[in-house]
């Protein structure tokens, strides 16, 4: 571990000033940053520490919607009234990641942002163009079990790795962030998240020395929600594939369908020909293939990933089938 | 005084029965559990040691060559930074169990991705750490070392070959016939504790606090690496923290801080990163394993062949001993058996929670259940049919044999449906469920053992031994055979351990433990009564003790008249291990559901029936066995060490990405103890019970998948992937 400055912000604008210096870095929860750190994958020189800025608020909009701010924990989002009640898919989400003990430390603004699992990335004697820009990817011909089969580059093929944004990103949520010159600006959660592209050392759009203040849902949509995670062991294990998928249906036919997918590329997935393919139509397994067609035209395996794809598809119907009856 | 039994003969006299504390077999709790659970037992690292610096292990980042160059300079100035050790003595490996010598030293040649180089030593963690990650290495690369098993033209293991009868022939003839080959992929043994260690030097002696399974050993490899005699080096592991095989033989951590130590003069610490545990530590190999059995109409066996080919470094002796079990378990006249090592470049193999059965079983059980399909029988029959009345290769008598009790009582406990499997039968929702069975055996195996009772004239008793407790039991259940025998409350015995200032125990390993040392203490007591018989003016034989006092009422401080008596048992294996094939057997029963559309498996419920001789403590010998089945799931459905195909480092190397079970993946288990004596393994009837529990579990599960969704998947473990490979549609 680098040897690095501690402060403490108390104010945003506080935290604003520190994040002004050189490898600055916030540190939130800690739970996926000392990690990074430890293995000297992150290496920041100067950590503002945000916990006590006063962001853990989670309050009613005005437009009926929900503001939950940057630093409440993933439990107490997890636990909310009003997340249960009208954002249960996101309540789904969050528990089905991690483990208590982590999501009790987690928070919004380093869940939204926390890096990769690649073995590759995590480890520094090894290969990887996002840890390290031009030193290749160590996945590309390595193992790569994990990796993204959708949108991925020849530069990187890592995957976000969350469970939260999923659930976000199908509720069409948006990030507030503040820059460190105090401007403030709101990216929708779809937006957030990078493709890796040519410069897969970006996750997200932050830009140096921005905050994440809070993730704002918009008024309730209702309907049938899920998150269906599919993983190897039955907790504490990151996604093969998740997806999260908020339904309604009137008179036999789908009225909404938003779905968002994780575990497949380096951002949740989302893709509004999804929706759009299955509103105003009964369901069938036809036309869940249909959907699952839409998704995956341009998917391509690594080798160890390909499973992804066929598990992507069969994961679609079985939520969707499971959807359609609990909002028939 | 020493009192020495070599056992030559079986010992039916089951003389523990005859005592009259009646505490043998109690459930009783383990005795340092509050401690434990409360912070207060210290591990190897956390003893409090002034002026204690801090090592962090430097590993290569070339898969072979040599370290042409360190350059010390490039950390010596950072701050806190004290020495760079790159002593010639530094071990580049853990030693194997029961080496009793140094393993490979010169670190300057590197034989693998991430073999530890050198020690940065510095003031606090963190800048040892720091500087670790900085220093500057050269290497010369040899390129090509191979990292696969299928690059290499593998080692036959002679002393593991049967050639007996013509297998061909009696496939040829076979009324049914299987002919499969299974993978297992490799395993870490995950303990929870690091490898740590806190070296102290006075200028003449050595001593190391460490967590290490078999002091006995270590002491002989520790002195060996630093060149020390044996005398002049301790060795304390009063607590360990899991070993499961990772802590038999000495590792880079015990040597490389007692070589700084030495050459600073100050205590030093080092404990290993879970990262280096996981890649310089210990890895069970990767198997590849055909089975071929044929059968009569009735399904009695007449042809059984087992091939397995695994892996390890070159220069190592171990073999994963796949076949252990095959040799014995079922009948066949025409056999054939042969294990193969390939020299890959992969990181050390060597034992890992029950070597050798624990992915031989698996195998073996599976290629069991596509026979009974084969046939159309029940599974379970199948089995009964073919228990062998002797060891079918050697012929020698079996010291003890229940599987077929374990088999017939298991399947009734379980609820077992009899019959041949009919998979896909039941469905709940996207659920497929299914129940699967396998047979369990681990071969059975004692050491030489010391332990010192001391009977103290206020009536109490101390037993010394440098037998370590890994976390099973061993406090507890020694302090119940030495209160059975000299009719103490068990709460009166203190047990210290996990010092080699006492007796040499057995060391904890290979389930020989409380056989082992166990025994030993019996001989101590035995020897004790005598005495103490002696001065009441009976036999031996005729003495009953309970509660401190005999039966004519004398309490032991009076015989003692204010005298400690001490004596030191020795207990030695003898010839019988020649006479006779001794193992534990035992049957699982799972069932399963297997999700039809994303090919997740989850276990619903699991039985494990076991007979493993005599039970000295129900409580410790119940969660040995859940451990082994816990092991058992991890096996089946999530284990799996993955190497880099290019330079063999292991990329999965922390416990997010290395899939142990979680509590949520472990459903209640039920274990059903066929109780028996067995005369023949050790002087207290006692056999091994540790390992048992993982050795076969997981193919009930795999061949619960089967009957749950038809899938027949050859490959451990069964990840989603590969059971929607094997998949039949809907
Ligand atoms: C073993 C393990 C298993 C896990 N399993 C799962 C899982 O199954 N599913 C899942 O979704 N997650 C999982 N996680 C990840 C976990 O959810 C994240 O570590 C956690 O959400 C990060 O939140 P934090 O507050 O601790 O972030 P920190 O570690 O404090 O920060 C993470 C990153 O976010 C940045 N950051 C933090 N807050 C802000 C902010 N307000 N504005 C800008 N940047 C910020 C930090 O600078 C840092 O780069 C797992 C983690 C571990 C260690
Ligand atoms: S996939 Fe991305 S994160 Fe992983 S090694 Fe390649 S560049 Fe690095």
């Amino acid at each position: 571990m680098r040897p690095f400055q501690y402060d403490r912000a108390r104010t945003l604008t506080d935290a604003a000033q520190i994040m002004q210096g050189e490898d600055a870095m916030a540190i939130a929860g800690g739970t996926n940053l000392l990690d990074l750190m430890k293995l000297q994958v992150e290496t920041p020189r100067e950590l503002a520490d945000i916990n006590r800025v006063g962001l853990g608020e989670i309050a009613d909009t005005d437009d009926g919607g929900l503001r939950i701010g940057a630093l409440a924990t993933n439990t107490a989002t997890a636990v909310h009234p009003r997340v249960r009640a009208d954002y249960p898919v996101l309540s789904r989400a969050i528990l089905a990641g991690a483990t208590q003990q982590l999501r009790n430390k987690a928070t919004t603004g380093g869940n939204l942002c926390q890096r990769t699992r690649c073995f590759y990335f995590m480890n520094i004697d090894q290969p990887c163009n996002k840890r390290e820009p031009g030193s290749g990817c160590g996945a590309l011909d390595g193992i790569a079990k994990l990796h993204a089969v959708l949108g991925a580059s020849g530069e990187c093929i890592a995957t976000y790795p969350g469970d939260m944004a999923v659930a976000l990103s199908a509720l069409d949520a948006s990030v507030e962030i503040n820059g460190s010159d105090g401007t403030e600006r709101t990216v929708p959660v779809r937006d957030f998240h990078c493709l890796p592209g040519d410069t897969p050392w970006r996750d997200n759009v932050l830009e140096p020395g921005e905050i994440i203040t809070a993730v704002t849902l918009p008024a309730p949509v209702g309907g049938t929600q899920l998150y269906r995670k599919v993983r190897e062991r039955s907790s504490y294990a990151f996604a093969l594939v998740s997806i999260a998928a908020i339904v309604e249906m009137e008179d036999g036919v789908f009225t909404r369908a938003d779905l968002a997918f994780g575990g497949l590329a380096h951002k949740p997935w989302h893709d509004p020909r999804i929706a759009q393919a299955l509103v105003g139509n009964a369901p069938s397994a036809e036309l869940f293939d249909r959907a699952a067609d839409i998704l995956l035209e341009d998917a391509q395996g690594h080798g160890e990933n390909d499973f992804k794809i066929p598990l992507a598809r069969r994961t679609l119907h079985a939520v969707l089938e499971q959807a359609s009856e609990d909002a028939a | 005084m020493s009192v020495h039994l070599k056992q030559d003969k079986p010992d039916t006299s089951n003389r523990l029965d005859d005592m009259k504390q009646g505490v043998i077999g109690a459930p009783l709790p383990r005795v340092e559990g509050m401690a434990k659970v409360t912070g207060t037992a210290p591990y190897a690292a956390e003893y409090l040691m002034e002026n204690c610096a801090e090592g962090v292990l430097v590993t290569s980042t070339i898969t072979r060559g040599e370290v042409t160059r360190i350059d010390k300079d490039s950390v010596l100035s950072m701050p806190g930074v004290i020495a760079v050790i790159d002593d010639e003595r530094l071990i580049t490996r853990p030693a194997q169990g029961t080496a009793n010598e140094a393993p490979q030293q010169k670190p300057k040649s590197v034989s693998y991705w991430g073999q530890p180089i050198a020690l940065v030593v510095a003031e606090t963690f963190e800048d040892a750490r720091d500087a670790a990650k900085h220093l500057k290495v050269e290497y010369r690369e040899e390129a090509g070392a191979p990292l696969s098993p299928d690059a290499v033209e593998p080692e036959e293991q002679e002393g593991e070959t049967v050639h007996q009868g013509d297998l061909a022939h009696a496939m040829a003839q076979a009324a049914h016939s299987v002919d499969v080959t299974f993978t297992t992929e490799g395993h870490s043994s995950a303990a929870m504790e690091p490898h740590a260690a806190i070296a102290q030097w006075d200028g003449e002696r050595l001593t190391v606090h460490a967590s290490l399974q078999m002091l006995n050993y270590n002491i002989t490899e520790l002195a060996d690496a630093v060149g020390l005699d044996e005398s002049k080096v301790r060795l304390i592991s009063r607590f360990v923290g899991g070993g499961f095989g990772s802590k038999l033989g000495i590792s880079e951590d015990v040597v490389s801080a007692s070589l700084a130590a030495m050459q600073l003069c100050r205590p030093v610490r080092v404990v290993l990163s879970r990262q280096q545990v996981l890649q310089c530590i210990m890895r069970r190999s990767e198997t590849t394993q055909r089975i071929r059995l044929a059968a009569d109409e009735n399904g009695r066996l007449t042809g059984f062949g087992h091939e397995a080919l695994v892996s390890n470094l070159p220069g190592e002796s171990f073999a994963e001993p796949v076949l252990q079990s095959s040799h014995f378990l079922y009948a066949g006249q025409n056999r054939e058996l042969m294990l193969k090592l390939a020299r890959i470049h992969r990181m050390t193999a060597g034992s890992v929670r029950a070597p050798g059965e624990a992915v031989g079983m698996p195998a073996l059980e599976g290629a069991m259940d596509v026979l009974a399909h084969e046939i159309g029988i029940d599974p379970v029959e199948l089995r009964l049919r073919n228990i062998p009345e002797d060891n079918p290769e050697e012929g020698l008598p079996f010291s003890s044999h229940k599987l077929a009790e374990c088999l017939r009582q298991g399947a009734e406990a379980f609820g077992w449906d009899h019959g041949p499997r009919k998979p896909r039968h039941t469905r709940e929702g996207e659920w497929w469920v299914g129940t699967g069975m396998a047979s369990a055996a681990r071969v059975h195996n004692v050491g030489e053992a010391r332990a010192r009772v001391t009977l103290k004239a206020d009536g109490t008793a101390l037993v010394e031994t440098d037998m370590t407790d890994i976390g099973t039991g061993t406090y507890t259940i020694l302090a119940q055979i030495a209160g059975e025998m000299l009719g103490l409350d068990p709460g009166k015995v203190l047990v210290d351990l996990g010092d080699t200032r006492h007796p040499r125990g057995s060391g904890s390993g290979g389930s020989w433990g409380a056989a082992s040392v166990g025994s030993a203490v019996y001989v101590a007591c035995t020897a004790l009564r005598e005495e103490l018989a002696r001065r009441a003016g009976i036999a031996e034989d005729e003495l009953d003790l309970s509660n401190g006092r005999t039966q004519a009422g004398q309490t032991l401080s009076q015989l003692l008249d204010g005298q400690d008596m001490a004596r030191e048992g020795h207990y030695e294996p003898g010839d019988i291990a020649s006479d006779f094939t001794a193992s534990g057997f035992g049957a699982f029963f799972a069932q399963v559901r297997v999700n039809r559309f994303t090919g997740e498996t989850r276990v619903d419920r699991m039985l494990g029936a076991f007979g493993f001789g005599r039970v000295l403590n129900h409580k410790t010998a119940r969660s040995q066995c859940i451990g082994g089945i816990t092991w058992s799931i991890g096996a089946a459905l999530t284990e799996a060490l993955e190497f880099d195909p290019r330079d063999g480092h292991l990329v999965n190397c922390d416990l997010a990405e290395y899939h142990v079970p979680v509590n949520r993946d472990v459903p209640d288990l039920e274990v059903l103890m066929v109780e028996e004596r067995d005369p023949a393994a050790s002087p207290i009837q006692a056999k091994g019970i540790g390992e048992l529990g993982m050795c076969g579990g997981a193919a009930a599960i795999g061949n619960a998948i089967f009957d749950a969704s038809g899938a027949r998947i050859f490959d451990y473990p069964m990840t989603p992937d590969r059971v929607l490979a094997a998949m039949p549609a809907d």
